[in-house]
């Protein structure tokens, strides 16, 4: 049971947003959590709801995967949209015995809530599309210019990648000790919260003893093989633009002013409207 | 020329407590003289804590030794500036095939070493190709790791090492964590490794079947080296091999066991063939020789 979890949330699929360099999949999600936060109008959220929609379609990856996400911030979600609709003072529309729901209120909930679910929405794009190897290989690169205060780029990106090479074999480490403990009486199901965190006491200790034993060993293995730092290294795969990441820039440049333009539209609109 | 060369090789373990003072000491290896010649397949066998898993850390420079001298290819392993040139010159395997790979894709993993050696990348490719093609193991470039069979995961560990260009490499244990199939596999990758691109292979086991076919054999008991020789000279003397705590390939056993039974055998008995062979000839000179009387 405890094999079946992934790690990352890849879905492999032949698309353009799947071959895209990850640091231009970063740099988007960048911008376009920063947008969503910057531009708070209507309008657009409109655009940016026809942006994410394009770069869903075009990613081949099913809605139901994107929706995923969403499952783990549901309940902060209904906790923001509902202190938001009760607690914002202005104009009230309708009154409930002590609270009242105003219409300020309706506003910044339903934004709150656009912006939360967008915002979860776009980074599994990026999740999905992107396999954790890419991830880090792009974040080292991106955070480059980091290392001249020095931020060990090189090593933070080396230990996220040997974390996830030694996750599904940890996993599967635990799952020997807890059959093994169970084939001698152990009883990890049944219980209250407490009980079961208890039991989990005697499977952690053999666990870290052994990653500990196979970090010396894999420490080993590392430097007999040569590794000595970033230093003077090269890559095997070096991460170099292509025709389609500058298209996606000018794609992203185009977005932000778009955005820029439709939320200027609006304050012209508003000023002359209301 | 000798590729690695140890002269009154010694290590001590020392076990210090909290406060750094001395604890115990303990002599993994003891004066070992030894020079192992470019192109040979050498074979250590020693029984746990004889010493070989130490000897073999030195010859990577992942031990330096307390007394005495190593020279790899003609360099110190003491000198720090030669360090990462040892480390190429002389690639390890280790034991648990797990813990070695460190690439999330098979290729990725081969490429490691290069990357480290600052290989340009056309040319990291070009041994990575090379490589896994050496080990039987190019088919499966694109996979997981974690995906793989112990032997194969060996013989990708095993790439990683020839991508390297070694002159010598030296395998740990390699398949102490193996089921007979991937042993085999392992074993007969590294044979091929040495006949074909004339790698000095430094084995390190105590399956007395691996050994057999190797040029020379060496026998450790308590750090210091206690036999060598050709396989048949070493599996000649069964009583003292059984002195070490170490068995004999089986067809040994039998003809040493018939040998004593009063059988006429040649000492050193190693395959099954050569039993075989060797007891038809018996029972060819016994039928003649009734037949004369």
């Amino acid at each position: 049971m405890i094999r079946e979890i992934t790690i990352g949330q890849y879905y492999p699929a032949d698309s353009v947003l799947h071959k895209l360099d990850p640091r231009v999949k970063l740099a988007a999600t960048l911008i376009f959590i920063i947008s969503l936060f910057v531009f708070r109008s209507p309008e657009a959220y409109m655009a940016a709801t026809v942006f994410l929609g394009a770069v869903i379609y075009i990613s081949k990856v099913p809605l139901k995967f994107m929706m995923r996400g969403l499952k783990s911030i549901i309940l902060l979600l209904m906790i923001t949209v509902v202190f938001n609709l009760f607690l914002t003072p202005g104009t009230a529309v309708i009154r409930i015995w002590r609270l009242q729901i105003t219409k300020e209120g309706i506003v910044t909930a339903v934004s709150m809530a656009v912006r939360l679910i967008y915002l979860i929405v776009g980074a599994s794009v990026m999740t999905l599309t992107t396999t954790p190897n890419d991830l880090t290989d792009g974040l080292e690169k991106a955070l480059t210019p980091l290392k001249k205060i020095r931020v060990p780029v090189h090593e933070i990106s080396m230990m996220m990648s040997i974390a996830l090479r030694f996750i599904p074999i940890l996993l599967e480490e635990t799952d020997k000790i807890m059959k093994a403990q169970m084939a001698r009486g152990a009883d990890f199901e049944t219980g209250g919260l407490i009980k079961k965190a208890k039991s989990m006491i005697p499977l952690l200790v053999p666990l870290f003893i052994s990653a500990f034993r196979r970090a010396n060993d894999l420490a080993m293995a590392m430097e007999a093989r040569g590794y000595h730092g970033g230093e003077g290294r090269t890559k095997m795969k070096p991460l170099v633009y292509k025709k389609r990441d500058y298209t996606a820039y000018l794609c992203l440049l185009a977005y932000l002013i778009l955005m820029f333009l439709v939320n200027r539209l609006h304050l012209v609109t508003g000023l002359l409207g209301i | 020329m000798d590729i690695v060369k140890a002269e009154k090789l010694k290590y001590e373990y020392v076990q210090v407590d909290e406060e750094g003072n001395e604890e115990s000491r303990s002599v993994a290896v003891d004066g070992v003289d030894l020079d192992i010649k470019a192109g040979d397949f050498v074979a250590i066998l020693g029984h746990n804590g004889s010493g070989k898993s130490t000897l073999a850390k030195h010859m990577n420079a992942i031990l330096l030794p307390t007394e005495g001298t190593l020279y790899v290819d003609g360099k110190d392993t003491r000198d720090e500036s030669k360090l990462w040139e040892i480390r190429q010159t002389a690639g390890m395997v280790f034991q648990n095939p797990d813990n070695q790979i460190i690439g999330t894709i098979v290729e990725e993993d081969v490429g490691f070493g290069p990357e480290n050696m600052g290989v340009p990348t056309v040319e990291i490719w070009k041994r990575v190709e090379q490589s896994l093609k050496s080990v039987g193991m190019w088919e499966y470039r694109g996979h997981s790791p974690n995906k793989l069979s112990g032997g194969q995961k060996q013989r990708v560990a095993i790439a990683g090492v020839v991508a390297m260009r070694p002159k010598c490499i030296v395998l740990d244990e390699p398949t102490a964590m193996l089921d007979p199939n991937g042993r085999r596999e392992v074993i007969r990758t590294v044979r091929e490794l040495n006949r074909q691109e004339h790698v000095t292979v430094i084995l390190i086991t105590h399956y007395m079947e691996e050994v057999i076919e190797a040029d020379r054999v060496i026998v450790m008991d308590q750090g210091r080296i206690v036999m060598q020789g050709t396989p048949r000279e070493v599996f000649s003397h069964v009583e003292e091999l059984k002195g070490y705590r170490l068995d004999v390939p089986q067809e040994t056993l039998v003809a040493y066991e018939l040998q004593k039974a009063g059988i006429p055998l040649p000492n050193g008995i190693l395959t099954t063939e050569e039993l075989i062979r060797e007891l038809e000839k018996v029972k060819q000179t016994h039928t003649g020789s009734q037949r004369t009387q």
